[in-house]
């Protein structure tokens, strides 16, 4: 099941072309660009691992995509999203959040529902991959025979 | 990305600027190549116009430095004609723009290198066509493993434009054979070579130290396809670039004052730490001062005109006329 979150989650995954096209929107707008990285892509999950800084100061995509390839680089199955944030008073937050890479297999979510009292149901959404440890929940089988990462 | 976005994975079909339908591929950019018989008038290109207007405000804005103009306009004509070869589909490659400006103090080296990253983005070479000033301090870190992220750090902030790297020989030291300016070296030659349509790196600094660096950095000196020599002005230059100081600061000087300055300069230009451009500034600067003192000790009405004249007396004050020079100037 392909995750889809922030910004944009109706299009179709960016090419690198385009990543940089909205990278150097934000930088127009004056936004700081940072990019994230998780294996936990769960809905309520919003704080994901910062790659490095967040970028001030920049006023050319080509710093901050450097960033985001050595991030998809460096965690293969992971998810990796930038993030925008706008610093002028008053706003202050995240502008925009888009996801620029994801891993090769995404095996989904399942649906637990859980008796409480009374006749009562609760829900919950379970990614099948969070049942494995961090840092190896998205790997594939190629991955991981060659993959010799460490926890 | 991991999953590949191939038009068969999409799920459905949205409409996207610049895309008119799923199975669309990236287009070439621009128009399909012009027939192998057709001719192109020179006169008529638009782009061709607007270097012409370009290369004229270097001229009016850079007194002397003739061979200096004379680089500028031939990397302008080679981007020019790379940009015809595209339109007849012939290779072009991007040439390699990364400078080195040698020359003696205040010959305005730091002051072309601002200059650069605008030129180069009306050529269309750069995207933002900023400048970013680094010197020593701002690329080597203090201790192992600081070096590397201040050194990208610097080089990101200058992707896009010109990263001037002022008196670069101090990133090389070589009497201390464990200091970390090498380690900044070597990441500066990867991102010239890795990533030569994001940056242009200008290196400045004085000549003769240039070459110790270049001479223990063969690797760099190869990299920097332009070495540019800054001459020494000539006392008429240095008097036209004081005109145009005066000008641009609404000064007047008469006939008397003007002389007093030529013999000034002249005196000048002979007496140690002569520092061209920058000791004329520096000159102005303290005319400006002796100016005001006059006028105030003068006392009395003052009209406007007065405000903006230098006189001769101003410029004969000065200790260069008795042979003298102080420490700094």
């Amino acid at each position: 099941m392909r995750v889809t979150q922030g910004t944009f989650s109706y299009l179709p995954d960016f090419t690198d072309d385009e990543i940089a096209a909205q990278i150097g929107y934000a930088q127009a707008r004056g936004w700081a660009v940072a990019v994230e990285f998780t294996d936990d892509p769960h809905p309520r999950n919003v704080l994901w691992e910062m790659w490095g800084l967040p970028m001030f100061g920049l006023a050319d995509p080509a710093g901050a995509m450097q960033e985001v390839r050595a991030c998809r680089a460096q965690y293969p199955d992971h998810y990796v999203r930038v993030t925008a944030y706008d610093a002028s008073l008053g706003r202050q937050t995240t502008a925009l959040s888009f996801i620029v890479g994801r891993p090769a297999a995404e095996p989904g979510f399942r649906l637990d529902r859980q008796e409480s009292a009374g006749r009562q149901v609760r829900y919950t959404l379970h990614p099948y991959a969070a049942d494995r440890p961090r840092g190896e929940r998205y790997e594939t089988g190629s991955s991981r025979q060659n993959g010799a990462r460490s926890g | 990305m991991g999953a590949p976005a191939q038009p068969a994975a999409r799920g459905f079909a949205m409409a996207r600027p610049g895309h008119s339908g799923p199975a669309a591929e990236p287009e070439p950019a621009g128009p399909a190549p012009l027939p192998p018989d057709a001719k192109v008038d020179l006169a008529s290109q638009e782009q061709a116009l607007r270097i012409a207007a370009l290369l004229d405000r270097l001229d009016r804005d850079f007194v002397g430095l003739a061979p200096v103009k004379d680089r500028v306009r031939e990397i302008a004509a080679l981007l020019l004609v790379d940009r015809l070869r595209q339109g007849f589909g012939l290779a072009s490659s991007r040439p390699s723009l990364h400078m080195c400006f040698t020359g003696s103090p205040g010959t305005g080296k730091t002051t072309l290198a601002t200059h650069m990253g605008e030129l180069l983005k009306e050529l269309g070479y750069l995207r933002t066509g900023q400048l970013v000033s680094a010197t020593r301090d701002d690329l080597v870190g203090q201790y192992v493993g600081h070096t590397a992220p201040k050194t990208k750090e610097v080089l990101k902030r200058a992707m896009g434009g010109v990263l001037l790297i002022d008196e670069a020989y101090y990133l090389y030291r070589p009497e201390n054979e464990r200091d970390y300016g090498q380690e900044a070296i070597e990441i500066l030659l990867q991102v010239m070579e890795a990533q030569r349509e994001d940056l242009v790196v200008i290196l400045a600094g004085y000549a003769d130290r240039m070459d110790v660096f270049f001479r223990s950095n063969p690797g760099m000196a190869s990299r920097i396809a332009h070495h540019i020599d800054f001459p020494d002005f000539t006392l008429e230059e240095l008097l036209r670039i004081a005109a145009a100081m005066l000008d641009a600061g609404q000064y007047r000087m008469d006939d008397g004052a003007r002389e007093a300055f030529a013999e000034y300069v002249r005196l000048r230009m002979a007496q140690p730490r002569f520092a061209n451009a920058r000791s004329i500034r520096n000159a102005i600067d303290r005319l400006r001062l002796r100016q005001a003192r006059r006028l105030v000790a003068a006392g009395g009405v003052i009209a406007r005109d007065d405000l903006m004249e230098i006189s001769a007396a101003d410029v004969r004050a000065s200790r260069v006329f008795r042979g003298g020079l102080g420490p700094a100037h």
